[in-house]
């Protein structure tokens, strides 16, 4: 193991204290601070967009006016999303775990260009205050700014797009950032197939990251245009047309849903492996399926615009190229599950978020298929179906998988550990408050409710109100799991440097590590997933 | 098996609904087995001590072959299934009744072929196949008659249009499907499914004949001599200054820049509004006037329903 600096009164010299004072996190350019900054910021953000979720729940418990009208209704549901997408998940796992991990897990001192890694952070944080901004103009448009509906609140739509368009080039330049650093700053011997799955979805993301971002910036700036300068682009009255707008929007929007997701994936393909104490199965089969993911998602856009005037033939091809995404998705389900085979299964409270993260993906899988189906998205299109399937994918999929990595890399992070009891019961919380909520939602939309509705017919109320109570549920394992974690980073029990005896190469320099991350550059000699029984020395040798 | 679908009213509703049946039902098996894998792994090789030896398995080609197959099938399945049912609604019969909807923050109003409107309510007969014309007279909207199982978008741009055919008496919901505003969700009509002599009865309003306006055909045609298309455009297909309208509707016509343009509403309503967008062959130098804002939306649709019966 590697030799620790110390101070003077012998404390150990870690990246938290090797520094201190506001101003030295402020212009750190170190990964794992800049790591923590977008993680405090996102979690921070999250809570914000949760209590105008909350807010739209409440509302939403009887039929007919509960707390508020229908103008605060459509600026409560519009802020919920815009500030869940643009400033909680998309930047998400790869700013946050990513950020604090990759040149860990590859073996770097830092990504390789660490001045803009800080750039990307406070362009970030730039944006959010913008978005911030709008907030105070009573945005309406959904977090889609639908033309020609967004020509009409000018000003907040100006605001609001401006600021996705500076958030968008903070997400362009992180998966910038990665792409290289991924390219350039492996270790002598970290070969692209040994690299950790945990990067290699990272490294899927990072190409959605940059190719498909500057579309919507692009079309943010088309709308800029045509609302600032009266161009007709998007708006039939003058001369534009709407589908445009839908079209280019979703030619981002679509791939984006992966930039959230494929990381959570990586982060689940990490944690079984080591609570299950065996090698990850098929390797290969699931590189390939996050890059195939990551191609085919760009070519699928136009499912979300299967009633919205596209003409016959493009909804048969684009129905017919979306069920090519459920086929790796299957495939990534079946490999983890067949990873825990003949495993030594630890039900700590990582492997717990990892199986729920399973199970719920499960659900948003197989309820894409309904919305993929011609027949069936006619019905569904546009109902509480596809709100149900979009949380399961993105609260289910991406943010349980935040969760899962927050809980295997926290004492990684700070060298402490959290209360395993208080953890394993917010994650019950989460759990059955998530699918409480959710469920009723499929119901509702099978039955016909259509989404961004204020009130609804008499007859869906009983649903609605389930939906309701089990939303504060699901908040309350939020505030546990928050609460929890937030202690620990203070006040944790100090606890080993592996605690979960992780033979991934991050493991193998200091929790929480020294500022340079590793004494020395290690030197990789087989892969990371070397657990089981002919293969344990060999893996115990990664460094 | 875990539907919860709303009545079923149209012709093809069982079918939507069996077809829903059936990717429910392989989803349900799909997740129910799988969880249950898991659970079975996660209980049965439970970690209970550091020292747990566990077998070295990386893949198996096999196995992996074959869970990438199998879904690879029954998507393709799902897939035919989905677009054998949706073409089917996309083109609908040609005797079907038409009925024009405009769609208006925030209420739907309705046309009947004899002039009849009415507003948040749409009424037809059992049994007939009713193709509903589409426009906006504002931002985006979106047609969804749940008991139908039918839905298109309603822009103010082009025409859309769906069609059914309606199989139970009763009443059903209307809703915008498409978020449009402050009483977006208060945008609701009602779709009434009546006998045909109840329908005859409604549709010439045998109370109140006063609530009945001119056909929009008439319209269309009282319009037609009215703005002096008569001068360049014959009826009765000789030729005049502009080219004949006769059975122009539905036809395939060859255009200046060689292309093939197929008469429908929406090409129709864009010569009449945007006049010199399109050029028929051998028409090319002749200047028609553009009707952009001179024409309301009711004689826009009246002329597109005169030409249809020539």
């Amino acid at each position: 193991m590697s030799a620790h600096a110390a101070t003077a009164d012998g404390k150990q010299l870690n990246y938290l204290n090797c520094e201190k004072g506001l101003w030295s996190w402020i212009m750190s350019i170190d990964h794992k601070r800049i790591g923590l900054m977008y993680l405090a910021s996102i979690l921070s953000f999250f809570v914000v967009g949760g209590v105008f979720a909350l807010l739209v729940r409440a509302e939403l418990f009887s039929h007919g006016k509960t707390l508020y009208g229908p103008d605060d209704y459509n600026v409560f549901f519009t802020l919920h999303g815009v500030i869940m997408i643009f400033l909680f998940i998309v930047p998400g796992i790869p700013a946050t775990l990513g950020n604090f991990l990759l040149p860990l897990m590859i073996g770097a001192k830092d990504v390789i260009f660490p001045r803009l890694n800080r750039f990307t952070y406070w362009l970030y944080l730039f944006g959010a205050a913008i978005a911030f901004c709008a907030i105070f103009m009573r945005l309406d448009t959904g977090w889609t700014f639908y033309a020609p509906y967004s020509i009409q609140n000018r000003w907040a739509v100006v605001t609001a797009t401006a600021a996705a368009f500076f958030l968008g080039f903070a997400s362009i330049l992180t998966g910038l950032n990665f792409l290289v650093t991924i390219h350039n700053m492996r270790a002598p011997g970290m070969t692209w197939g040994r690299l950790p799955l945990f990067v290699w979805t990272l490294y899927a993301s990072a190409i959605l990251q940059i190719v498909a971002t500057p579309v919507i910036g692009i079309t943010l700036l088309l709308l800029l245009l045509e609302n600032t300068m009266g161009i007709g682009i998007f708006n039939p009255a003058a001369g534009g047309d709407p589908v445009l707008f839908e079209h280019l929007f979703w030619f981002y929007s679509h791939p984006v849903v992966y930039i959230m997701i494929l990381p959570a994936m990586g982060v689940v393909s990490e944690i079984i492996p080591v609570f299950s104490k065996k090698p990850i199965f098929g390797y290969k089969a699931l590189v390939y399926a996050s890059v195939g993911i990551a191609a085919v998602s760009f070519l699928v856009w136009g499912h979300h615009m299967f009633v919205a005037g596209m003409s016959n033939l493009s909804r048969y091809i684009f129905s017919f190229l979306t069920f090519f995404v459920a086929v790796p998705t299957a495939v990534k389900v079946f490999n983890w599950v067949s990873t825990m085979y003949k495993g030594s299964i630890s039900w700590d409270t990582p492997m717990l978020y990892a199986m729920a993260f399973v199970f719920l993906f499960l659900i948003a899988g197989t309820t894409g298929v309904h919305l993929a189906t011609l027949g069936t998205d006619a019905h569904y299109h546009d109902t509480y179906f596809v709100v149900a399937h979009f949380h399961y994918t993105i609260q289910g999929g991406a943010v349980i998988g935040l969760f899962a990595g927050l809980h295997f890399w926290f004492p990684k992070m700070f060298g402490r550990m959290y209360n395993e009891k208080v953890a394993k019961f917010a994650w019950l919380f989460l759990f059955i408050g998530f699918n409480g909520t959710f469920i009723p939602q499929f119901i509702l939309g099978m039955e016909g409710m259509p989404r961004r509705y204020y009130d609804y017919p008499i007859e869906f109320e009983p649903l609605h109100r389930i939906s309701s109570i089990f939303a504060f549920i699901n908040a309350a394992g939020y505030a546990m799991v928050l609460g929890n974690l937030f202690y620990a980073v203070f006040k944790g029990k100090k606890c080993e440097e592996n605690p979960f005896h992780s033979l991934s190469l991050e493991w193998t320099t200091a929790s929480p590590p020294i500022h340079d991350n590793f004494v020395q550059i290690p030197r990789v000699t087989t892969w990371t997933y070397g657990y089981g029984a002919e293969h344990a020395a060999e893996g115990e040798a990664v460094h | 098996m875990f539907t919860f679908m709303p009545e079923q009213a149209s012709e093809w509703a069982p079918y939507v609904d069996w077809l829903n049946d059936y990717i429910t039902n392989i989803s349900v098996f799909c997740i129910l087995g799988i969880t249950a894998v898991m659970l079975y792994f996660a209980i049965r090789y439970r970690r209970r001590g550091p020292d747990d030896v566990t077998p070295y398995i990386t893949h198996s080609a096999s196995l992996e072959t074959a869970w990438t197959v199998v879904p690879t099938v029954i998507c393709f399945f799902v897939f035919y299934y989905g677009f054998e049912s949706y073409h089917e609604m996309r083109n609908p019969p040609a005797n079907a009744m038409e009925v024009n909807v405009t769609g208006v923050k925030w209420r739907w109003d309705f046309e009947y072929s004899n002039g009849k409107r009415t507003t948040n309510e749409l009424v037809v007969p059992i049994g007939r196949a009713v193709k509903l014309i589409m426009r906006s007279q504002d931002t985006t909207h979106s047609f969804f008659i749940p008991a139908m199982r039918v839905k298109e978008d309603v822009l103010s741009t082009v025409y859309s249009y769906l069609w059914f055919t309606p199989t139970k008496l009763g009443e059903y919901h209307i809703f915008c499907a498409e978020y449009c505003g402050l009483q977006h969700s208060g945008m609701l009509g009602k779709l009434r499914v009546v006998s045909e002599g109840e329908f005859g009865d409604y549709l010439y309003d045998r109370q109140d004949p006063e609530a009945v306006e001119l056909p929009p055909a008439e319209l269309g045609k009282l319009k037609f001599a009215e703005k002096g298309c008569t001068a360049c455009h014959s009826i009765d297909g000789s030729k005049g200054l502009g080219p004949s309208l006769k059975g122009v509707f539905g036809g395939d016509h060859v255009m200046s820049d060689g292309s093939v343009v197929k008469a429908d509403e929406n090409y129709i309503r864009e010569s009449i509004v945007y006049s010199q967008k399109k050029i028929v062959k051998g028409f090319e130098g002749i200047v028609m006037p553009a009707f952009e804002g001179q024409l309301s939306e009711a004689e826009v649709n009246g002329l597109i329903a005169y030409l249809k019966t020539l």
